[in-house]
């Protein structure tokens, strides 16, 4: 650990930002020079540029969007989709996992159940909530939930399973009753297995709402690349991929931060100080 | 001191045996036939050998742990269920990491419903008197292990329990640090003399600390096989009382009954360990 953590420091934190830079240039350098008929053949160029697109292209198609306030309508509905799929996602596996993990009969009798729907391939509901809940954004959340949920619920159910016994026995010797424990010992704990998974289920939420959008809706911004596929416009297939990369990235950094908000009791690598 | 004479806690005899798990009815005694009274304002300490089940003693007398036979009684009351008049400090740390050393001292007086006003200065009081004022804020992993024995011994007592029941709580600590956290427990507990059971497999702090001294047997079964009054004078400076004569003698006098014990419950520890092995 202590070696690793050495050699990561061999780097700093302002020259790996160039690298991670540079590197991403060189791609797009790359990507520019095999589609432009000016080191490869003509021919080579067209062909790849028929299956991965133009970066200059890609690029302007995505500054078109954003100029043209085009995409705002479409990144709006994936956000809320991707919120609400959250949000709800979280909030049924908290309750449903803190229900399995305190009433042991119930976990004994659910569990095959929810082994064998995890075990699911569960995008494949999508066109049945299509049926269910139409085009709209309704169908995306609830395939977003259905993703969402069994993170949340496996990690507070582990959450509750790991609470420290003499963390439990300290807070009802003094004096907490059932509705105290929970709040202030088993929600906490499952809480900060929670947090620990908040990249992987924000994550999973907008894969459901893009998956969702992808196989059916009227608007979104898989629904945008959804109509460019079917019009063979590669460019703006890539210029969609590159918008909800970066908006999986803002996502990501949004989660960092509330995170860090919330989990400061959590000891940091090599925070902890003695006075 | 009030009622000297009355019993705070009375055990009489206890007994706990433990169903093995899956193994065809074997079972384990850990506590065999203990009676034990601990009179009010008086420190008790329980030693024993390691693993010799002090832990579970206090347990019962906590009332996490139902005995499978005899009876507790508290301040001449039948113990049923968990031990209302009495605070326990355990050996491991127990403070919850996501609430603040402030928070944590706060919880026992939230739990009872006291008004918030009220709360905050009684925590802040105590947070003072275990000189941790300026570190209300900190989370208990920012805290070192002497100061969260600190915040732990002012969550107990800020609930000012009539029985304290300890459980090897400066085991983990080092020496200097111990010592320390020992003379500062006698101070906190001359202030209002509870009825302590101190459980500890330190003789010396044992003698340093207590009223009256209880030696328990090697498990399994175990029960007392010796009690020694300590007539040192009070208050007494940890450091500097056991370098006294009469702290020798009685240290000598003590060890000479526990030593058969000690060396009963290695002999168990080597054989489990040639057995596992």
């Amino acid at each position: 650990m202590a070696a690793s953590r050495k050699r990561e420091m061999r780097v700093t934190r302002g020259r790996l930002a160039l690298y991670h830079t540079l590197l991403l240039g060189a791609v797009f350098v790359v990507w520019h020079l095999m589609t432009n008929p000016l080191l490869v053949s003509a021919e080579f160029a067209q062909n790849t540029a028929f299956f991965f697109g133009k970066p200059l292209v890609v690029l302007e198609r995505v500054w078109d969007w954003f100029a043209s306030g085009k995409i705002y309508e479409h990144l709006l509905v994936t956000l809320a989709e991707t919120l609400l799929a959250f949000g709800f996602g979280t909030a049924l596996g908290l309750g449903v996992g803190l229900w399995l993990a305190l009433s042991p009969t119930a976990s004994a009798l659910a569990d095959p159940y929810i082994k064998a729907m995890n075990a699911m391939p569960r995008v494949i509901l999508a066109p049945i909530f299509a049926v269910w809940f139409g085009l709209g954004i309704l169908s995306k959340v609830a395939l977003g939930i259905t993703l969402v949920f069994f993170i949340v619920f496996f990690n507070v159910y582990q959450g509750v399973r790991e609470v420290s016994p003499v963390v439990l026995n300290n807070a009802r010797m003094l004096g907490a009753g059932a509705g105290q424990l929970l709040r202030t010992v088993y929600v906490p704990s499952a809480m900060s297995w929670v947090f620990s998974s908040l990249h992987t289920s924000v994550g999973m939420a907008f894969v459901g709402a893009v998956v969702g959008e992808y196989l059916g809706a009227a608007r979104g911004v898989g629904y945008l690349i959804l109509q460019a596929e079917g019009a063979f416009d590669i460019n703006t297939v890539f210029a969609g991929i590159v918008v909800l990369t970066a908006f999986a990235l803002a996502l990501d950094a949004a989660v960092s931060v509330l995170e860090n908000r919330l989990l400061v009791w959590r000891p940091a690598q090599g925070e902890t100080e003695p006075l | 001191m009030p009622n000297q004479a009355g019993v705070a806690l009375a055990l009489d005899s206890i007994t706990v045996t433990f169903s093995a798990r899956g193994a065809g009815g074997r079972t384990y005694t850990a506590v065999g036939d203990t009676t034990l009274k601990i009179a009010t304002g008086e420190f008790v300490s329980i030693v024993g050998p390691t693993g010799c089940g002090k832990s579970t003693l206090l347990n019962v007398a906590a009332g996490l742990l139902e005995p499978s036979s005899g009876s507790v009684r508290v301040l001449g009351a039948p113990l049923a269920g968990l031990n209302r008049d009495a605070g326990y400090m355990f050996q491991a740390d127990a403070l919850l990491p996501w609430l603040s050393a402030r928070a944590n001292v706060e919880l026992g007086l939230k739990y009872r419903g006291v008004a918030a006003a009220e709360v905050h200065e009684r925590a802040q009081q105590w947070l003072g008197r275990i000189g941790l004022a300026a570190h209300g804020e900190r989370y208990p992993h920012q805290l070192s292990g002497g100061m969260k024995k600190r915040v732990a011994l002012a969550q107990m007592l800020i609930l000012d329990p009539k029985i304290l029941l300890m459980d090897e709580p400066f085991s983990a600590l080092d020496i200097q640090t111990r010592q320390l956290m020992e003379n500062e427990l006698l101070e906190l507990w001359s202030a209002d003399r509870k009825s302590v059971v101190f459980i500890t497999h330190d003789l010396e702090e044992a003698i340093a600390l207590s009223d009256r001294v209880v030696v328990l047997s090697a498990g399994p079964a175990t029960r007392p096989i010796g009690e020694f009054v300590i007539d040192l004078p009070r208050p007494r400076d940890v450091n500097e009382i056991r370098l006294t004569p009469r702290f020798v003698e009685l240290h000598t006098q003590i060890w000479h009954a526990m030593k058969d014990e000690v060396l009963k419950g290695y002999a168990q520890t080597q054989r489990a360990d040639a057995e596992h092995a």
